[in-house]
């Protein structure tokens, strides 16, 4: 079986460096130059360091194997015995530290611009979640959580990977390009890191710290990173996203946010038919519920919900787990993440849907009643 | 110098034993059934990774493959290989009988065994082994443990013991049982390493019990050392712990410059280049590793100050390092070298931990390490520095020394295949993982954007070839044990010292009078 695999493998390997040509991505061999300056500074530390690293292995081992070759046995039946030389040894300490200074001052400069964190046009707070992000724009009541989009079927091979195979969310974090953006960093649960390569930006985020990080994107675009701290069994899976926008573009999209906010605001006040909450609901459930329970509520990674005592009993009991989740379990505290009015529409669909036929339901106005008397 | 008695027979004697060669063999032994079990995770990890997508195991179970094997190749397979070295050498190389503390010595090993068997077993409890990687950062590895969390906080407390032991013997058998006329300055530098390696266990073992400790208290007694809603710090353990691993790696590569000291001379037919600065370069470094803990933790925020403290400190161990290379090349210069297996393995470990080194260098530069760190190209480097750099050394230190243990000259020609096959294979196996670490791929994932695809594949087919040549490794020791050719006591032309002064195989008690120096 295995075997199969490997030779399977190799022939793509053969069959892949015919691409080469086409896809120099998919070889890469160096860190991104990124978009903006203090990425484009670090490529630069890390090519001068690379380069110095070169020159260190082409003498030494330049050296050693001219030795190996010029002064092995068969050519040179005696050896010299030799065994000090204090000129020698004093040249080969000190020129070490005079490259480790010249490296240390540009390195030093750099270090002190990332670490200015002051004056930032648009500060945002970052929060990892086993396993997902979440961005909150400090002064906009704007925030949401950036979930991964790849689907189960595409990470088991039951369907084709696509061209951003775990490296795509729901929704990505927007930002402006030539501001200077504050992240401000942390964490709900473990610890997580947060990275986007092109941006030359990686701090930990750790519960009860708000690490502070900065970038100012020079290019509009979108740039891809993951989660870089191990935290837990879906580490791999909890990618991100900036799309960075002209500010312009960046300023239609707040509009847009604000709207869809004020949308939700008025929806919430409203009261739904039955039907309404189910189809609310379905949508609310293929999101962010399918990935563990499964596409007919038959459980996974989650239990079943289909004939579940929780989704066939009593209806508050259901709503304080959806709300509050299972300690211990992979079972997640929803509270925060889903507003009260798709709280109240996916309760209403687990009731009924897969076979349960509860046919209560909630409103968004319950929801957001239990949540207050917590 | 007289055979008193040969060992016990059967089992018992293995149970017993007090005598240092028997112990050194028992170590030997264990730490490379030990390597191969890591060596099975370790192919796990791989075949997971050989394509995108998940295959073969859940991403809860490959983290506990990557966790174990860590856990594994760290405390079971290096550190006591290194033991059992000292055990058999160090008493031949300074012309004692035996370790200072016989009793404690069969202790420290015994109780390692057990050590493991919990470790391991925790693979097979609810919820699984540890799944929190083999640095074990708090609160995944408290608050959000599996419940074996606590036997492996047990197991490691068994190891801690066990090294801080064995480290206790090997200082007070240099310090006390040396030869008459056996200065410190006239010890061979395996024994020197091996003395400051010592001293670097007992000062930081406590550490990592103490910190392991922490997190019991944290999971069982309601303490919040590192819980932030308890007014704790998930910080802090961060930097107990790296004040105890950074120390660690070094404990993991001193006894390795000892053994290229020793066997790169012998193969050149040249003394060693500047004996004293290798001595003095040693000891610099294990006063440094105290002193640059936190350039593992330069993304969790601490602060400016702090992160060039630590640039600079880390960049300072360039420079004993390097005095380190460039001595042993300048001892292969006009030398009159010849190319047996112990020497290909060392040559092997210059070149290749110099690169593990130079990468070491890069990682050092705290700006750029926002972009190396948690990456492929951390895990590239740091193999380029344990699997060529520790377990190279105990190769060519097996090649070097088993015609004096067992007897019997290895087989050249299989001993050559052995090197060359794993030299293949481990840089097939990790050179492209500093390539894909570059181009942004993170550590510990069990699944992979498509990007990465190509070099991760390579990966995989190296890790095979190199692991099935390590049980070739296993035949060629076994074979030179049943019947190699008879050695002499001088097995190497050009060897120095005293293990070399009695017959192969070394009796069962050596130096029982002192010898000559």
């Amino acid at each position: 079986m295995f075997k199969k695999r490997l030779f399977s493998g190799l022939g793509a390997i053969t069959a892949s460096s015919t691409a080469l040509a086409e896809d120099a991505q998919r070889w890469g061999v160096n860190m991104t130059e990124g978009v903006t300056d203090v990425s484009r500074e670090i490529y630069g530390l890390h090519m001068d360091i690379f380069w110095w690293c070169v020159g260190i292995g082409v003498v030494v081992f330049g050296v050693m194997f001219y030795s190996m070759f010029k002064h092995r046995r068969s050519v040179r039946k005696e050896s010299a015995t030799f065994h000090e030389n204090t000129l020698l040894e004093i040249i080969w300490t000190v020129i070490p530290v005079i490259i480790l200074v010249i490296m240390a001052i540009p390195a030093t400069t750099t270090l002190e611009r990332i670490y200015d964190t002051a004056d930032a046009d648009i500060d945002i707070q970052v929060t990892g979640y086993q396993w997902k992000w979440r961005y909150e724009y400090m002064g906009e009541d704007l925030s949401f959580f950036s979930n991964l989009r790849t689907s189960q079927d595409e990470i088991t091979g039951r369907s084709q990977k696509g061209e951003h195979y775990l490296l795509e969310v729901d929704e990505p974090l927007v930002v402006p390009t030539g501001q200077k953006i504050r992240f401000i960093i942390n964490a709900a649960d473990v610890i997580h890191a947060w990275w986007v390569p092109a941006l030359a930006v990686k701090k930990d985020a750790i519960p009860g710290y708000n690490n502070e990080a900065w970038t100012t994107i020079n290019e509009p675009g979108i740039y891809r990173g993951q989660c870089a701290e191990l935290c837990g069994r879906d580490h791999g899976f909890m990618p991100i996203v900036v799309h960075a926008m002209e500010p312009a573009d960046y300023e239609r999209w707040l509009a847009d946010k604000r709207e869809e906010a004020a949308v939700l605001r008025e929806l919430m006040a409203q009261t739904f038919t039955f039907e309404e909450l189910m189809t609310r609901g379905e949508g609310v459930y293929q999101r962010m519920c399918v990935a563990c329970h499964g596409a007919n509520g038959e459980g996974g990674v989650g239990k079943a919900i289909a004939g579940s005592p929780v989704a066939t009993g009593d209806i508050n009991a259901h709503l304080d787990l959806l709300v509050n989740g299972v300690n211990g379990t992979a079972m997640q505290a929803f509270g925060e993440q889903l507003n009260d009015l798709d709280m109240a529409a996916v309760l209403t669909y687990t009731r009924t849907a897969f076979g349960n036929n509860m046919g209560d339901s909630l409103q968004a106005v319950d929801v957001y009643q239990f949540k207050a008397a917590q | 110098m007289g055979e008193h008695h040969g060992p016990a027979k059967g089992l018992t004697r293995w149970l017993y034993t007090t005598n240092h060669k028997d112990i050194g063999s028992m170590y030997l032994w264990f730490s490379f059934a030990m390597f191969l079990l890591g060596g099975v995770f370790a192919l796990v990890i791989r075949a997971e990774l050989f394509e995108p997508g998940l295959q073969l195991v859940d991403p809860g179970f490959f983290n506990q493959m990557t966790t174990m094997h860590g856990l594994v190749m760290v405390f079971g397979a290096v550190m006591p290989a290194f033991v059992g070295l000292a055990n058999w050498l160090i008493p031949m190389m300074i012309g004692a009988p035996d370790m200072a503390l016989p009793r404690m010595n069969n202790w420290s090993f015994w109780i390692l065994p057990f050590a493991f068997a919990l470790m391991v077993s925790t693979l097979f409890m609810d919820g699984g082994g540890p799944n929190f990687g083999w640095t074990f950062y708090a609160p995944l590895s408290t608050e959000y443990a599996p419940p074996s969390v606590t036997f492996f906080i047990f197991a490691v407390h068994i190891m801690g013991a066990s090294s801080i032991m064995g480290a206790i013997n090997v200082i007070a058998t240099i310090l006390n049982m040396r030869a008459p006329g056996m200065t410190l300055m006239k010890m061979p530098l395996f024994v020197w390493t091996w003395l400051i390696t010592a001293y670097l266990l007992i000062a930081v073992m406590p550490v990592l019990a103490g910190v392991v400790t922490m997190m019991l208290f944290d999971i069982h007694f309601g303490t919040s050392f590192f819980d932030a809603a308890g007014g704790g710090d998930p910080v802090l353990f961060q930097h107990v712990f790296w004040f105890f691993g950074h120390p660690e790696v070094y404990i993991m590569i001193l006894p390795a410059f000892g053994i290229a000291s020793a066997i790169i001379p012998t193969f050149a037919r040249k003394p060693l280049f500047g004996y004293a600065s290798m001595v003095y370069a040693t000891a610099s470094i294990a006063i440094l590793s105290f002193i640059v803990w936190a350039h593992h933790m330069f993304t969790v925020g601490i602060p400016l100050a702090g992160e060039l403290f630590f640039m600079y400190a880390t960049m300072l161990i360039a420079v004993p390092t390097g005095v380190k290379v460039f001595n042993w090349v300048t001892t292969m210069f006009r030398g009159s070298i010849t190319f047996e297996t112990p020497m290909l393995f060392s040559i092997a470990f210059v070149i290749l931990f110099t690169i593990g080194g130079l990468s070491g260098l890069m990682l050092a530069i705290a700006p750029a390490d926002f972009q190396y760190h948690d990456t492929y190209f951390v895990v590239a480097h740091f193999h380029y520095v344990l699997v060529p750099g520790a377990i190279f050394s105990i190769f060519a230190a097996v090649y070097y020394w088993l015609p004096k243990w067992s007897g019997h000259y290895v087989n050249e020609t299989l001993g050559k295949t052995h090197f060359w096959l794993s030299f293949v294979g481990l840089n097939i196996t990790f050179f492209p993982m500093h390539f894909v670490g570059l181009a942004g791929m993170p550590r510990r994932i069990p699944d992979y954007a498509l990007q990465f695809a190509d070099f991760n594949m390579i990966s995989t087919v190296g890790a095979f070839i190199f692991g099935f040549s390590q049980v070739f490794f296993l035949f060629v020791v076994v074979k030179t044990i049943r019947d190699g050719k008879k050695a002499d006591a001088q097995v190497w032309e050009g060897a120095e010292g005293l293990e070399w002064t009695v017959e192969s195989p070394a009796p069962y008690h050596t130096f029982s009078t002192p010898p000559k120096v």
